[in-house]
Parts: structure tokens; C-alpha cells; sequence
């Protein structure tokens, strides 16, 4: 319950919080919302020596129109994202998926960029971010900045590709006026994480379709993509669900319990969205 | 983290491995990392507004809303329920919106408004969402019930006419577990009517 010791900074600024890390490197953690952070560290399972607390940088809290894509600031509370005019319009898998992170409370405080660094592939967020092809805005302490896709940016298990030295402050979603979409989240209790999710996107004749808790990381399911393509119609196509997929057994659903409910979730949302 | 709960959690070796492979700079300095060593934490002054009254304290950086607000604050009203950020009953106000205390660090408040329950009656008139959750019997032990009040607050704050359904959903954060929850969506669709 209570984390183990570490040094506190609170940074004014990106500029800050950058030079904090590039000054204490991975011993320093950043801490936007801290709800995918704090609860690690109060279970002991991270215990970085420095915290890095950006949750002030509300220059970096924004929903912009960004011509063809919206403009997101690392900073956005999910709460700002889920009522958002603009997501809704624009690019409401994400709105919708960002409304079943967690409750309320969690939503008051958790992060866009926060949820994304933290590179979970049992969370809503990236599987969203994948199936709308986003990516993100990282600049590091050393002045650079970078643009990383969405599929490159979760590296492993909870571990995403970005340097210690480096922080989110933006996230693009490329807009999706008007295209079907929709997202799947099968869990047994409210605020849980998916047992297994499924995000669902149409885009110009074509589809992306990411799922949540089939692998370590957030991904693509790839297969079905290249059925669809293929013109295979929703059924078939969401056979593919679980190729190439390596799901984890625990205590909410074994290995192939979860390849059926990502065939079932994946067929839901591609008949939900219109896709097949 | 509550997909974890119960027994060792599957993947947690492998989490631990990453977290200590993080925090190394050598490989052999994984042997030393069993043993957490860790002379940082140097309290830190902050300034908070609880209730609408300025408390200034020194707390270690790791103090978390909840205990500050408890142990230094005084205000025991505000309980802790759980170890994973689920049950909600450390659910308060920061700058008017509902948050989980447990999983907000006392450093994070430094400069804020907190508002938590014994900040919700006007001298000996109870806030209407108390009242109805007395009137509509909302609870039995009374564990959940502070988080259960400023949660339901913060839904009508943010949906002043809900259905049930959004009631239902508004309160997910928090858990009863003698009520089976009927009686405190009662008393919450009650307070949207105005029935106060």
C-alpha cells in the first residue's frame, strides 16, 4: 500500500521535465495522472527512485484540429477526451473506447499519453490508437523530437519504445469522419481491464482492427485484416482472430478461452462497425 | 491492478524481472536489487485546502492523499478499502471532480481544493445527496458510504438528469458490499429529482 521512498520534482514545464530525466536517466519516472504508475508502486512492483511530476503542464492538456488529423496533448485527462465534441465527430472509437478506461474517478486523473507510455496491451487506449492508425509526438531531453506510428511504439511487455530520456506530448489521431468503427471490451465485473477488447475501424473501403489482451503488447490483428481484404465476410474473416496471437492463461481466462472470445468479439465488431 | 488479484499473479515474474532490469545500470548489480536499499524521500512542504481551510505540513513524497488527509489532516471520514485503486471508498473531491485519494499522492495536492465528506454538510444541514441516501436507506455498514456520497455528487455535477443505467455506470468506481447497490442508485436518482 504504500510505495517505497523516492525524490519528488515537479516540473513548470516540458523543458523541466525533460532535463530531470535527462539528468537522472531510469531512475526517473514521469508521473502524469499516475493511475497506471501508483498502483504499481504501491503493490512494490516499480519503485523508480525519482518522480517526475508532469501532471501541472496543462499547455500539454488540448483537443486541436489538426486539418486532417486531431491534435491531442499528452496532458488530456480521458474525461476531457471522452466528451469531447471533436473526438466524437471526428474519431469516436477513441472517445468511446477511452469511456470504458477504468471509472469515473480513474478518468478524472489518467492520461492519453500517460495510458500509451505505459504501453499496456490489456488497456483500451492502444488498441484504439492502433486501429486508427495515430501516433504520437515524443521529444527528448536532448532538444529532438520524433514522430512514432502507433505500431511502433509498444516494444514488449509493458515497455514501450520510447528512451528514458524521452516524454509524449502530443498525440495525433488521424480523422475518421463519418467511417464505421466499434469496440468490443468483454469483462465479468465493472472497471475491470478486457478480459479480451477488440477495436474496430473502417477506413476508406479498407479496415483496421486492433485487439486488447491477446498478446503482450497491443496489436494488430493482422489476419484479419488480410482476410478482409481478401473480401472475406465478417464471420470468416473473424476466424483469423486469434493467428499470431499469444495470449496470456490467468485467473480470468485461459489461452483458448481467449482465442474464442476474439473470434466472437472480433465478429461482433466487425458487423457492429459495418466492416463485412 | 485488480486482474492480478488473488494468488501470485501470472506474468508478475516477468514484470518483476523488467522493473529490476530498469532500475539497473550493470548486470551484477541485479544480485544487490533483492535487497531494496533506498535513502531518498526527503519530506517535501505542501499546502493543501481541505474543507476550505489551508493545512501546510511537511510529508514524505511516497504520502498519499488518503493518509494525508487521515492521519495529518485529521479527517478520518475518508477510508481506505482496498490495495488497488478499486473500491472507491477513499473517493474525494480534488478541484471539484471525484478522485480515488489512495492513487493521488499528497505532493499532487500541494495548491489544490480537496473537498471530502465532512466538508459536504452547512453546520447541521446535511447536503441533499446525504439526506437521500438517508431517506432511500443507501447503506448499512457505512464503509463505502463517504466514497458512495462524493462519487454520487460528482455524477449529478457532471449528468444532472441521469437514467438509471448512467447512475449504474457513474458508480463503477465504487463497491458495496452489503447493499447490493440498489438502494444507493435510489437515493442518487433521487437527489436528481430534486425530491430533496
Amino acid at each position: 500500500m504504500i510505495p517505497v521512498a523516492f525524490d519528488y520534482v515537479r516540473a513548470g514545464s516540458a523543458e523541466e521535465a525533460l532535463a530531470a530525466l535527462g539528468e537522472h536517466g531510469d531512475e526517473a519516472k514521469l508521473m502524469a495522472g499516475g493511475h497506471s504508475l501508483l498502483p504499481m508502486m504501491k503493490l512494490r512492483l516499480a519503485y523508480p527512485s525519482v518522480i517526475v511530476d508532469i501532471g501541472r503542464l496543462s499547455d500539454l492538456s488540448y483537443v486541436n484540429d489538426g486539418g486532417d488529423h486531431i491534435a491531442i496533448g499528452a496532458l488530456t485527462r480521458h474525461r476531457d477526451i471522452e466528451i469531447s465534441d471533436m473526438v466524437k465527430e471526428h474519431a469516436p472509437l477513441l472517445a468511446h473506447a477511452t469511456s470504458h478506461v477504468g471509472d469515473p474517478q480513474v478518468r478524472h486523473r489518467g492520461t492519453i499519453g500517460g495510458s500509451l507510455a505505459h504501453a499496456d496491451g490489456a488497456a483500451d487506449h492502444p488498441s484504439a490508437l492502433l486501429a486508427l492508425g495515430g501516433s504520437v509526438v515524443a521529444r527528448s531531453a536532448d532538444g529532438g523530437e520524433r514522430v512514432i506510428e502507433g505500431g511502433d511504439l509498444f516494444a514488449g511487455f509493458l515497455e514501450s519504445s520510447l528512451s528514458p530520456t524521452e516524454m509524449i506530448t502530443e498525440v495525433r489521431i488521424p480523422k475518421h469522419t463519418g467511417e464505421g468503427w466499434n469496440f468490443q471490451k468483454f469483462n465479468r465485473r465493472a472497471q475491470d481491464w478486457a478480459i479480451v477488447g477488440v477495436s474496430a475501424q473502417r477506413s476508406n473501403g479498407s479496415a483496421k482492427v486492433a485487439l486488447v489482451n491477446m498478446a503482450s503488447t497491443p496489436i494488430r490483428a493482422t489476419a484479419v485484416e488480410e482476410a478482409l481484404a481478401g473480401g472475406a465476410s465478417a464471420a470468416d474473416a473473424a476466424e483469423q482472430a486469434a493467428v499470431g496471437m499469444e495470449p496470456s492463461s490467468d485467473l480470468n481466462a485461459s489461452v483458448d478461452y481467449r482465442n474464442h472470445l476474439a473470434r466472437v468479439l472480433t465478429r461482433r465488431a466487425l458487423q457492429e462497425a459495418g466492416i463485412a | 491492478m485488480q486482474r492480478f488479484a488473488g494468488s501470485r499473479p501470472p506474468g508478475m515474474d516477468r514484470l518483476v524481472e523488467v522493473s529490476l532490469s530498469r532500475r539497473c545500470d550493470s548486470e551484477d548489480s541485479v544480485q544487490q536489487s533483492s535487497t531494496v536499499t533506498n535513502l531518498k524521500g526527503a519530506p517535501v512542504e505542501i499546502s493543501v485546502e481541505v474543507n476550505g481551510t489551508s493545512h501546510s505540513s511537511d510529508v514524505e513524497p511516497r504520502t498519499l492523499l488518503v493518509h494525508h488527509i487521515r492521519d495529518a489532516v485529521g479527517l478520518t471520514g475518508t477510508n481506505v478499502g482496498c490495495d488497488t485503486s478499486s473500491c472507491g471508498a477513499c473517493t474525494v473531491h480534488l478541484n471539484g471532480e471525484a478522485v480515488k485519494s489512495c492513487t493521488v499522492l499528497a505532493v499532487q495536492a500541494d495548491g489544490q481544493a480537496v473537498t471530502t465528506i465532512e466538508g459536504l454538510a452547512d453546520g447541521e444541514t446535511m447536503h441533499p445527496m446525504q439526506e437521500a441516501f438517508m431517506n432511500c436507506h443507501a447503506l448499512q455498514c457505512g464503509y463505502c458510504t463517504p466514497g458512495m456520497v462524493m462519487a454520487s455528487i460528482s455524477i449529478l455535477d457532471e449528468n444532472p438528469n441521469p437514467t438509471e443505467a448512467e447512475v449504474r455506470e457513474g458508480l463503477e468506481g465504487n463497491l458495496c458490499r452489503c447493499t447490493g447497490y440498489h438502494n444507493i442508485v435510489k437515493a442518487v436518482m433521487s437527489a436528481a429529482g430534486g425530491d430533496q
